[in-house]
């Protein structure tokens, strides 16, 4: 079982070593072929108007959203969650979605840099009390469609939601310090 | 979450939303680029409030502007105004000959530049949450950025290897604080992200800087001072993603027009780079 993390830009890094500390192999995907080589798919935070540029000009688009739709397991965190959503608000105009999960993202909802926050989530899957989640620049969720778990809030807004095998987060689990959410993660592909 | 990207020096909303389309992960709000700095002289201050203002309206990435070294007040000031990072900049002229911010004073996050290893930690040491490589801003010759990125990592590699004892005389010829150097001793790596800026110009210079060892890249001049800025922008971006794959930053390279005239370093003037201590 390959898992691969989304290159491109961002907290790739942290990803991986949250997984290779837990025991997976992970792999950096940046091509076609080497997501080709991959069983499931992590896509980092980082700018999401960045990802979607290079996700077009390294012919990832496509190949990715397919992947997904044929229920590659996959997990979105912060510039993730906007990438998997069906519907990015406030993005560039030619910004697409992956579609992933029927959802609105709303980008920099919680406000700039300055209005970056920690919160405590009770999480349902997460045994062992709550989960400091960190908010930097984070969206959140406006409209969620049919079939889309919402499975924590932050002030009423979706940050955290399951549709089949993706989950997006609004936050950023890697940078915890807290394996559980992506010991959930591998336990569940 | 910056790591992995370009940011790009912009003197007008213009310029941002090119920044942005090309996939910048941030930009840089300054009147003027460090090679127009260069060119006219005198004293260089933070930017008009306005001007910060119009390019924060227009695009939805984060933006960053300079404060001089040691100029708490403008760091204030670009607080204030909402900037999402402050860079306390040695391309400004400095204000005080002493002392930096004192970073934790504030709740922006600081980038500062650094030429060598004590330099960076004693700019973390007063808050600073990002580094940068100093280079030479405003001279497209990528020479300094590679010397600085060298130092600083390089001492970081040797410091992994040093004993208890070591750690002592690394911190004083550093004339850094002895805790830093052991948390990097034994971390073996920086506290805080280490980006690489001053000279870069081509994609191959930011590939360059990013198997050096670099998280991401600052291209200041060296985008809106060449021939096809939004064409460059790109290839930039798209080099710092595939940074080791040589068969892209080649396929990105072609057909890009002019680079920004280029300096020789032993020609300069002012050195932006010595300014800070």
């Amino acid at each position: 079982m390959k898992v691969g993390v989304l290159a491109l830009q961002g907290a790739f890094v942290a990803h991986a070593t949250c997984l290779r500390s837990l025991g997976a192999d992970p792999v950096e995907v940046r091509t076609p072929d080497e997501l080709a080589g991959v069983d499931a798919l992590v896509l980092p935070g980082g700018e999401s108007t960045t990802m979607s540029m290079l996700l077009e000009s390294a012919a990832l688009f496509d190949p990715v959203a397919e992947r997904v739709a044929e229920g590659m397991p996959t997990l979105g965190t912060c510039a993730g969650m906007i990438l998997l959503g069906r519907e990015i608000l406030d993005g560039r105009p030619d910004q697409r979605g992956l579609a992933a999960v029927d959802i609105s993202v709303r980008r920099n909802a919680f406000g700039r840099q300055v209005d970056s926050f920690e919160a405590d989530l009770l999480l349902r899957d997460l045994p062992g009390g709550p989960f400091r989640a960190i908010f930097i620049r984070a969206p959140f969720v406006e409209r969620v469609g049919a079939g889309v778990e919402v499975l924590a809030t932050v002030d009423g807004h979706p940050v955290l939601c399951r549709q089949g095998r993706v989950t997006v987060a609004a936050f950023h689990p890697e940078l915890s310090d807290d394996l559980r959410f992506h010991d959930h993660f591998l336990k569940g592909i | 979450m910056l790591k992995g990207g370009v940011i790009m020096d912009v003197v007008n909303p213009e310029q941002a939303k090119v920044a942005e389309d090309a996939g910048a992960v941030a930009v840089m709000a300054l009147e003027r680029v460090p090679s127009d700095i260069r060119r006219d002289g005198g004293v260089a201050r933070m930017s008009d409030p306005e001007m910060i203002e119009g390019i924060k309206a227009v695009v939805t990435i984060p933006v960053m502007a300079k404060a001089r070294i040691g100029h708490f007040v403008e760091a204030q000031v670009l607080e204030a105004l909402g900037v999402d990072y402050v860079d306390e900049s040695e391309v400004l002229t400095p204000a005080d000959e002493a002392h930096h911010i004192d970073k934790w004073a504030f709740t922006v996050p600081f980038v500062c530049g650094a030429t060598n290893l004590g330099e960076a930690l004693r700019r973390i040491s007063e808050g600073a949450c990002l580094l940068r490589s100093k280079g030479e801003a405003g001279t497209g010759n990528v020479v300094e950025a590679v010397r600085h990125l060298r130092s600083i990592l390089g001492d970081v590699r040797k410091i992994t290897q040093a004993d208890s004892a070591e750690l002592y005389d690394w911190a004083k010829r550093l004339g850094a604080p002895i805790g830093l150097v052991q948390e990097l001793a034994e971390s073996g790596q920086l506290p805080v992200p280490l980006f690489c800026a001053g000279g870069l110009a081509t994609p191959a210079d930011a590939a360059l800087a990013m198997q050096l060892g670099a998280q991401s890249v600052f291209v200041g001049s060296g985008i809106f001072k060449s021939d096809d800025p939004a064409r460059r922008a790109k290839a930039i971006v798209e080099a710092t993603t595939h940074f080791s794959d040589a068969s892209i930053v080649a396929k990105v390279s072609r057909g890009l027009g002019a680079a920004m005239p280029g300096l020789e370093i032993d020609g300069l003037e002012t050195t932006f780079a010595d300014r800070g201590w």
